[in-house]
């Protein structure tokens, strides 16, 4: 059970490498790395010459991909361990990045909404961001009843973590916080609620 | 779908501030306070000259927080269509008029870290009020800011004695001084926005070279109202009411319509802001498309005209209307 068609659900445009720009700053989560990988096929290395990778395995820490990303010969490609690790990071750099930089973000949607949000924070529009969205659906919602914020969920009616209210995922989508928003299905009778349906695998 | 909101006022005062550019001040005749706009908001004000009922945007450049009366500044321009030639020559103390609510097309982005303007002449005025509320909200900001000659640029002085000159830059064209305009946008921090207001030239040249240096389009802004060019006379048929329209050489086809007690849509006049767009049923000619609003595709169409600015090369175009 889903609520969509929702004009606040999020579309991720691709990482389209902008010609003009004089850096390129790559924010990457888990199986995000493949999309810069797959720029680097289609258009070659040359704009690597001006790009800082920031990485993060998260789930796909198996695959390797933060060796496959070193081999590309960027001018800095930094490994992180975790997500707010590699989001600190990411904000001391923005901090001290000009404009004509490029900002590339790929990984599952929970990162990008939070790595978009540091670059909302100064002052960069959310639409000029360049974004593809690879790995798994699972979704970072928000409860809206205690507005806790539970990560990588992937079904719907799910169980919040912080105040367990059965809650149903819609794509209503708040780009302040970056994530969707969860109501709670069964309100009226509580202990109703059906099953929960795996929809964000 | 006339905004029946106008305010009836009177001219307080009239300033020669440089050559050619006078300085306007209006002040409500009912006595009740002006609505608080937003810095880059412009005004429609209708002057009745003779036969004739002119309407024409203007930049507020008062304090958006003087809710006393209204202030614009206004270049005599030397092909004036009317509007200029009016204020400059006929316009006197105390005359009344008419000004519709503030409209604002040019704001600043209240998101940026930082706003860098480039104004062009008469291009100046929305920047006033910018810099005004920007100073009172505590923005970062520099203006720069280009003039044929010191004489005939307006309020340089003022504004570098404001803002100091560290955020004022005058580049003067007689002393072969421009805009220095990549060095500018080479290395301003993250989150700066550009705004640019003055001829079309200028505006071009300045956004190109931004998207040249990487600069996103979503930190890009310019304004531009344009004059309605002239031409050739050219006839209007009204589709709905059945209705044909003569529009005159140096009319708009808004303007006729008006003339003809149509009452069409428009909010800034000058082809900026999408109002007037209507729909064309049957053109004998070529659409001229004039305004800055439609995009390629939709002028390639021939099936939408901004009413406000555009006209045909031909003898009838069918309207929606």
């Amino acid at each position: 059970m889903l609520v969509a068609g929702i004009k606040s659900r999020p579309v991720y445009g691709g990482l389209n490498i902008e010609a003009h720009a004089k850096r390129h700053l790559f924010v990457l989560e888990g199986e995000g790395a493949l999309a810069l990988v797959d720029q680097v096929k289609a258009r070659g290395l040359e704009f690597l010459k001006q790009a800082d990778i920031l990485y993060v395995a998260t789930g796909s820490v198996a695959h390797e991909h933060d060796k496959a990303l070193a081999k590309l010969g960027a001018d800095s490609c930094w490994v992180a361990p975790t997500i707010p690790v590699l989001l600190n990071r990411f904000n001391v750099m923005l901090g001290q990045a000009h404009m004509g930089t490029h900002i590339y973000l790929a990984g599952t949607e929970g990162f990008i909404g939070q790595a978009q949000q540091v670059a909302m924070n100064h002052g960069v529009d959310p639409a000029s961001l360049h974004t593809e969205h690879r790995g798994s659906a699972a979704r970072r919602v928000q409860c809206v009843h205690c507005k806790g914020i539970t990560d990588s969920v992937t079904t719907s009616p799910y169980i919040c973590t912080h105040c367990g209210l059965s809650l149903l995922v819609r794509d209503h989508y708040s780009r302040r916080i970056g994530a969707f928003q969860g109501v709670c299905i069964d309100a009226e009778e509580p202990g109703t609620a059906p099953q929960p349906e795996e929809l964000f695998p | 779908m006339t905004i029946n909101t106008e305010m009836k006022v009177r001219v307080a005062k009239v300033t020669q501030v440089a050559e050619r550019v006078k300085r306007f001040r209006f002040e409500r005749i009912d006595g009740q306070p002006m609505p608080v706009f937003s810095g880059g908001a412009h005004v429609i004000v209708s002057m009745r000259d003779g036969r004739a009922l002119r309407r024409n945007p203007y930049s507020l450049m008062s304090s958006p927080t003087d809710t006393a009366g209204y202030e614009i500044s206004v270049l005599r321009v030397e092909n004036s269509r009317g509007g200029s030639a009016f204020l400059h020559e006929k316009l006197r103390e105390g005359d009344e008029l008419v000004l519709s609510q503030p409209v604002n097309l040019f704001p600043f982005d209240q998101r940026g870290k930082k706003h860098i303007m480039m104004a062009g002449g008469i291009g100046i005025t929305p920047f006033i009020a910018m810099m005004d509320q920007m100073e009172f909200e505590g923005k970062a900001f520099e203006l720069h800011y280009a003039v044929r000659t010191r004489t005939h640029g307006a309020y340089w002085k003022d504004l570098q004695q404001r803002y100091g000159s560290h955020r004022v830059k005058i580049y003067c064209d007689e002393e072969k001084l421009f805009i220095p305009v990549e060095k500018i946008l080479e290395n301003q921090p993250l989150g700066t926005h550009l705004y640019v207001c003055g001829p079309a030239g200028m505006i071009n040249g300045v956004l190109g070279k931004a998207r040249a240096l990487g600069w996103p389009k979503q930190n890009l802004h310019s304004e531009e109202f344009l004059a309605p060019p002239p031409g050739k006379a050219f006839q209007v048929r009204l589709a709905k009411s059945n209705r044909t329209i003569d529009v005159a050489p140096h009319q708009s086809i808004l303007e006729a319509l008006e003339a003809n007690g149509v009452d069409a849509p428009y909010l800034c006049r000058g082809g900026a802001c999408g109002q007037c767009e209507t729909g064309v049923v049957s053109c004998d000619g070529e659409l001229e498309h004039n305004d800055h609003f439609l995009e390629p595709d939709d002028k390639a169409s021939g099936k939408k005209i901004m009413i406000c600015v555009s006209r045909i090369k031909g003898n009838e175009v069918t309207l929606d209307l």
